[in-house]
């Protein structure tokens, strides 16, 4: 439970998360913990949290955080090292691999988890210093194709419009975004929004997610097909006289063209139906709401973005918006909703390979004008290898060191394994981050530097709406943890570059950072912070949420881009882009007959090696997963519950069915979030594949051709551990924290007798043994007390009864067992009924499915608020509401 | 005029048949009870708890001479019967005198096996069956001398923790893998060992005893290892035989024991035999419930009821050396049967359950034997267990209680099925659904 209770002094930050930003207040306990609140005064949430970022508190322990440098030693187990022998050694070799190699031999692998100031050096440092322009980032595989998309439009990457537009509008469109799940703050602000002022609400996704729980019109599109509905729309305001001609006039070019290609892919409602795969009625009951409504957002992310078309869907977008002259004006314009808390950021520096550094580009004015800022001795003058081409050319062998910092690219790019095993050529290998048991550094890193984490890192992030805030430390650095910005100059100084390098703190890049955003900028480059330039350390200390730009000469204000023209291309003029017409890379076939969605669940973030520590967090989804439609699973013969082998070209993982009506028929989904260090054959990266999109490099990963059989697992079972344990081989698991200890849900072929002696095997000398054995029924469960705490609890059955947790779970969280419990333990249950909440549905309160479920069929509870006064559920982020709303449809269709 | 019955034997049983008639047929016969010990019946259970000195030996009286008096029932005990005539109808006591009876019941029990090796008449060798023998233990028994019982069955181990509480080093010999073989499977009997253990005996299994050695007085135990155990008494306890010495010498049949059929009568009219010293289906049970059970059956034909013993299953609910064990039926279990078993080392709990044909065959309890009777029940009745199967083993109150939540959960499930308001459970008349139990 996390009651936010107020506690001061709490410091004002920003959550590590998603794109939206939030404020959050964090009051340290002085323990090495805090209290998590969110931070009314900011302007992205008012206060609101999501569950995730109302369990930041849970996320904060030490356990398994990277404490000080490590190297690989030639016995391949990484050790402790000191920082000045990590240092030298990563020095050493990427002097001797440039020198050998030359500086494309080298790169830097970042994330939209980096602080502004750390993405700013790194990118200094290769781009300026090393001569390589081999920087990529984890937002390649997030936002490339709304930069791409905005770049094409704008002339530069722009978000036109503000939060504040979805207040205002009358029409919000979401495009490929489960913004109920993944941007949960945001969509309770949409929400609020169709209450208040009667907001229409539109979802366009090939899934029914728990976004579209409470709109107006869902449209159950075709994998791949956004471009054609939207060029429909196109076409359909075109021929009802419902585009501004004027503004088309004005401030475009390309229209005609691009109006041409619209009709091209769809002349009408009836062929936008044919090709989308939706109904008539629908498309014709979107296309007059849009018509009709002049403050339309569109709103998109992954949805739009993962695909290798993604960029001209980004544009069919921008499109519409562009020819009806909705954009930059209250409560209108396309707004894409970044994944990352910092992608933004990144963008802003420049920390793409396409890019060199604050909005510009490889032209030779602009790469003698950064030269110059920087004083750098090798400025790249090319743009380097985008993220996909870079683990190729790992695994080609023409690159030759590689630096990950924050990211976990084994588990995460597109052909995963392949990408792990090209990890293992690299001549040197760096990563730095927070925790020590990623699959990245698994994958052989060489030297692994400890960066400072969420709470002890100090900097700036960039929200969707291009709003700069500050994350500031509110606990000690442990151990001999860094800032990553430190590291990077420490090497940098190493290499000869002190001078360029010499920071004292985060203020002092940010200045630089904001020095060259407005170098010789006059109003050519989008991103100007010049207002910032001159801030004192304690003016950055202090620094308020701000939006850019800030150039010098004006005044701060929340401005929104173009409702006027005004676009950073060449004649300030937007471009129409004219689409390619949508088709899906990679067709179906008789051996791979669906189409592998991927994304992200409610309560995990990205590969959970900071969520994953969260046991509220945990249980919401506590296992690797493939949805299906209950059609699909007919063919396949999967039963919900039970196991599949979900295979592509590329790989093979095996997922936990779930049976679900609002899976697209063709279609499965696969959650992102699990790794070798959460789940055992559960990577969905290993499942996607090389196709990018050729404008953006970014990758497909929402339609790659898949299929599904079951596997039968003879038996299933839980450990609950006081520490992490590894399952034999051959056996599926997934792992997750609860209180004080580690939960490990397996599924097996190994016997029961196999799992008995392994719990005994795990079990210290001194501790009390309990089991309970039916050996007929194949069920086996143990347990272990020591002075007579609950240390160890293992349950393995069949299959096709497999043990519940919940009951055994809340006593090894108890811990200190009365005698009753402890001889009911093993029973599994509880004889009074109360400990059985069922799945945890709310977790900011971990109310669970039955006690739920019970107050509606109790009649206690009608609705939803009755639910959040009865039991809490809801009150807190919301995010589960539309899940309390299904359960009270469920509850009541069955009455 | 009421009919002369007497019981030959003033145990258990004879105090148990005496009870059951007084509230079936009283004043139907002429109740004589002849008892060789010079007692009133006590409670031979509690005996080692004489030894063990938690009690005295008046406390475990069975019932007090008033309630025999009010019974109607004329008590001769301190004399033994020398003879019977079956044909005249008449016992010969001791001393020569006569009685008649119209009805006979033998309830003579039973006494200890001998052990046929050398040096067993040798003083302080002891055996373990009455208050004598209690008495002579008490005050053979020297605080730090050595003591070595032989037998690992109840009473073996009885005796070695009495005389180890009362400060004497005790070392218990048996010749089996396992103490008490015949009640427990090998984990019980593995807990057991250690809580004996744990009082200061030590245990020498699979051990034979070869002989006793020592010039008059017994001076140690050879073990056929060739292992000498210095002993200043020894206890042996090694089973216990019948006493059918009177019933052969009367011509009836008898193989170990008197033989009965299932109404108890022996092979003679009107004479019949309970409790230990009788042979029922070539079973000579050496527990009290069977005795008890006899004496029930046997009293109720004896007031004109047709009802039959059957059998006992072969129950054990007993408290050993402090601890309460209990097995039943078919503990071992073999080929076709299932087994579930709950144990927790650090509560020093076992229970192991039989399962054949989704029916409760056997069952061990160490511990905690607070299910026995329930257990017990279930054996007895056969009622198919399929539907608690999960539960069972965690006893009676968890099985009701779960049946309770899982009917309210049908019933508010069945309740939103069918469109009405949820249910309250029923739960009252429980008990005589108790768990769901298909019969």
């Amino acid at each position: 439970m996390n009651a936010p209770l107020s506690q001061s002094p709490a410091i004002r930050t920003t959550c590590p998360y998603c794109g939206v930003g939030c404020g959050v207040l964090a009051a340290p306990d002085g323990r090495g913990g805090a209290t998590i609140t969110g931070d009314p005064k900011h302007p992205a949430n008012f206060g609101r949290l999501c569950s995730k970022g109302s369990a930041l508190a849970e996320t904060l322990g030490l356990d398994n955080r990277v404490l000080y440098p490590m190297m690989r030693g030639a016995d391949g187990t990484l050790a402790r090292a000191s920082w000045e022998a990590a240092l030298d050694r990563v020095t050493g070799d990427l002097r001797r691999i440039v020198d050998r190699d030359g500086p494309a031999a080298v790169a830097f692998y970042l994330s939209g988890q980096l602080l502004t100031e750390d993405y700013y050096v790194a990118n200094k440092l290769m781009k300026g210093f090393i001569g390589s322009s081999n920087v990529d980032t984890n937002s390649r595989l997030c936002m490339a194709s709304s930069v791409a998309g905005h770049r094409r439009a704008f002339g530069a990457d722009i978000v036109p419009g503000t939060y504040r537009d979805l207040d205002e509008a009358d029409l919000i469109v979401l495009v490929g975004s489960n913004t109920a799940w993944c941007h949960p703050v945001l969509y309770q602000r949409m929400i609020t929004a169709r209450r208040k002022r009667g907001t229409k609400l539109v979802v366009i996704d090939p899934r029914r997610t728990a976004t579209a729980d409470e709109i107006d019109l869902f449209l159950p599109i075709a994998p791949g097909m956004d471009t054609a509905l939207f060029c429909g729309l196109l076409a359909h305001l075109a021929d009802s006289r419902a585009l501004d001609y004027a503004y088309i006039d004005r401030y475009t070019r390309g229209f005609v063209e691009a109006l041409a290609r619209a009709r091209e892919i769809a002349a009408d409602v009836a062929a936008t139906a044919r090709t989308t795969g939706l109904k008539q009625s629908d498309v014709a009951e979107f296309f007059d709401l849009f018509r009709t409504t002049r403050r339309t957002v569109t709103c998109f992310s992954q949805g739009v973005n993962q695909s290798a078309q993604g960029t001209d869907k980004v544009s069919a977008i921008i499109n519409v918006h562009l020819a009806t002259g909705r954009i930059g004006r209250a409560g209108m314009g396309p707004f894409s909703l970044t994944g990352q808390p910092n992608a933004m950021g990144g963008r802003e520096v420049g920390g793409l390979a396409n890019q060199l550094a604050a909005h510009m580009g490889f032209t030779p004015a602009e790469r003698d004008r950064v030269r110059r800022f920087w004083g750098a001795p090798r400025i790249a003058t090319t743009e380097g290898l985008k993220a996909v081409d870079m683990f190729e050319a790992i695994e080609r062998g023409t690159i030759k060191a590689l630096w990950v910092m924050g990211t976990n690219p084994a588990v995460s790019m597109p052909r995963a394994g392949a990408v792990r095993a090209a990890l293992r050529k690299l001549d040197l290998f760096v990563v730095s981050d927070n925790v020590c048991d990623t699959d990245t550094i698994e994958a052989g890193a060489h030297v692994v530097f400890p960066a400072a984490a969420w709470g002890e890192k100090d900097g700036t992030v960039t929200n969707s709406e291009r709003r700069i805030s500050r994350q500031r430390a509110f606990l000690p650095l442990p151990g001999e943890v860094r800032p990553d910005w430190w590291i990077v100059s420490e090497v940098a100084r190493r290499l000869g570059f002190g001078i360029a390098f010499d920071y004292r703190s985060s203020a002092d890049i940010f200045r630089e950072h904001a020095r060259l955003s407005a170098f010789e900028n006059d109003g050519r480059r989008g991103f100007d912070i010049g207002a910032l330039a001159t801030l004192s350390n304690d003016g950055y200390a202090a620094l308020d949420p701000i939006m850019w730009p800030a150039p010098a000469a004006k005044p701060p204000s929340e401005r929104r881009h173009f409702a006027s023209g005004v676009f950073f291309t060449a004649d300030q003029r937007a471009c129409f882009i004219a689409p390619e017409p949508p088709a899906l890379r990679g067709a179906t076939s008789t051996i791979y007959p669906l189409r592998l969605n991927t994304g992200r669940v409610r309560d995990q973030w990205h590969t959970m090696t900071r969520t994953g520590k969260s046991p509220r967090l945990a249980v919401h989804c506590a296992e690797p997963f493939v949805e299906i439609h209950p059609a699909d699973a007919k063919v396949a013969g999967l039963t919900d519950g039970g196991f599949a082998a979900v295979a592509t070209h590329y790989g093979s993982a095996i997922l936990k069915v779930v049976i679900a009506p609002g899976q697209r028929r063709g279609s499965i989904f696969v959650p992102i979030h699990w790794s070798d260090a959460t789940a055992r054959f559960a990577r969905v990266g290993e499942l996607t594949g090389a196709p990018y999109d050729p404008v953006s490099g970014q990758p497909e990963s929402k339609a790659t051709p898949a299929r599904v059989e079951p596997i039968a697992f003879a038996y299933r079972g839980f450990a609950l551990t006081r520490d992490a344990i590894r399952p034999p081989p051959q056996s599926w698991f997934a792992r997750l924290p609860i209180a004080d200890g580690v939960a490990l849900l397996f599924a097996t072929n190994e016997t029961p007798a196999t799992w008995h002696s392994l719990a005994r095997s795990l079990v210290p000398q001194d501790a009390e043994l309990a089991e309970y054995v039916d050996e007929g029924r194949g069920v086996a469960r143990i347990a272990a007390f020591r002075a007579g705490r609950l240390e160890t609890c293992i349950f393995v059955g069949p299959a096709h009864r497999p043990p519940q947790w919940d009951v055994p779970r809340a006593l090894f969280e108890v811990g200190v067992l009365g005698d009753r419990e402890r001889r009911i333990l093993l029973s599994g249950s509880s004889d009074d009924g109360t400990a059985e909440t069922g799945p945890i549905i709310c977790a900011c309160f971990s109310v669970g499915l039955a006690e739920i479920r019970d107050a509606i069929c109790s009649g206690r509870a009608m609705n939803v608020s009755d639910i959040g006064r009865l039991l809490r559920a809801g009150t807190n982020c919301g995010s589960c509401i539309p899940e309390l709303r299904g359960i009270l449809g469920r509850v009541a269709q069955t009455a | 005029m009421s009919e002369p019955l007497v019981i030959i034997g003033n145990g258990m049983a004879a105090a148990r048949l005496c009870e059951e008639l007084a509230q079936r047929a009283l004043g139907r016969y002429a109740i004589a009870v002849i008892g060789k010990e010079p007692r009133l019946a006590y409670n031979r259970v509690l005996l080692s708890s004489v030894l063990a000195g938690d009690v005295s030996a008046s406390d475990i009286t069975v019932k007090p001479a008033g309630w025999w008096r009010d019974c109607g029932v004329t008590l001769c005990y301190g004399k033994s019967v020398t003879a019977v005539d079956v044909a005249k109808r008449t016992i010969t006591l001791e001393d020569n005198k006569t009685l008649p009876f119209a009805k006979l019941v033998f309830a003579t029990g039973s006494r200890p096996a001998r052990l046929p090796i050398a040096g067993a008449d040798l003083t302080g060798v002891l055996t373990f069956r009455d208050i004598a023998d209690a008495e002579t233990l008490m005050s053979t028994a020297r605080r730090g001398a050595p003591a070595v019982v032989i037998g690992g069955g109840l009473l073996g181990i009885e005796a070695a923790h009495g005389l180890a509480q009362a400060g004497v080093e005790v070392t218990l010999v048996h010749l089996m893998d396992r103490l008490m073989e015949r009640q427990l499977d090998f984990r019980a009997a593995a807990m057991l060992k250690r809580t004996v253990e744990a009082k200061g005996i030590q245990i020498e299994l699979e051990a034979t005893t070869e002989e006793l050695v020592g010039k008059g007085h017994v001076e140690g135990v050879r073990l056929r290892d060739g292992r000498i155990l210095p002993a200043d008494t020894v206890v042996i306890a090694v089973g216990i035989t019948p006493n059918a010495e009177l019933a052969r010498a009367a011509n009836l049949a008898v193989h170990r024991g008197i033989v009965v059929d299932d109404g108890l009568a022996t092979s003679a009219p009107d004479i019949f035999a309970i409790g230990e010293c009788a042979e029922h289906r070539g079973v000579c049970y050496g527990l009290v419930e069977p005795a008890n059970a006899q004496a029930r059956v046997l009293a109720q034909r004896l007031a004109g009821c047709d009802v039959r013993y059957r059998g006992s299953i072969n129950a054990t609910n007993l408290k050993v050396s402090g601890v309460h064990v209990f097995s039943a039926g078919e503990f071992l279990g073999h080929a076709g049967t299932d087994s579930i078993v709950l144990s927790d080392a650090g509560l020093q709990t076992y229970r192991k359950l039989i399962i054949a044909n989704d029916r409760l065959a056997g069952a061990v309890l160490f511990g905690d034997t607070s299910d026995a009777n329930w257990y017990l029940e279930l054996i007895h009745s056969g009622a198919s267990i399929e539907s608690i199967r999960e539960h069972i083993v965690f006893g009676r109150s968890f099985v009701e209680r779960k049946t309770r939540i899982d009917r309210a959960a049908c019933a508010r499930a069945g309740a939103s099925d069918a469109g009405s308001s949820p249910r309250r459970p029923r739960t009252n008349g429980a008990d005589a659904e108790v768990t769901g139990l298909q019969r």
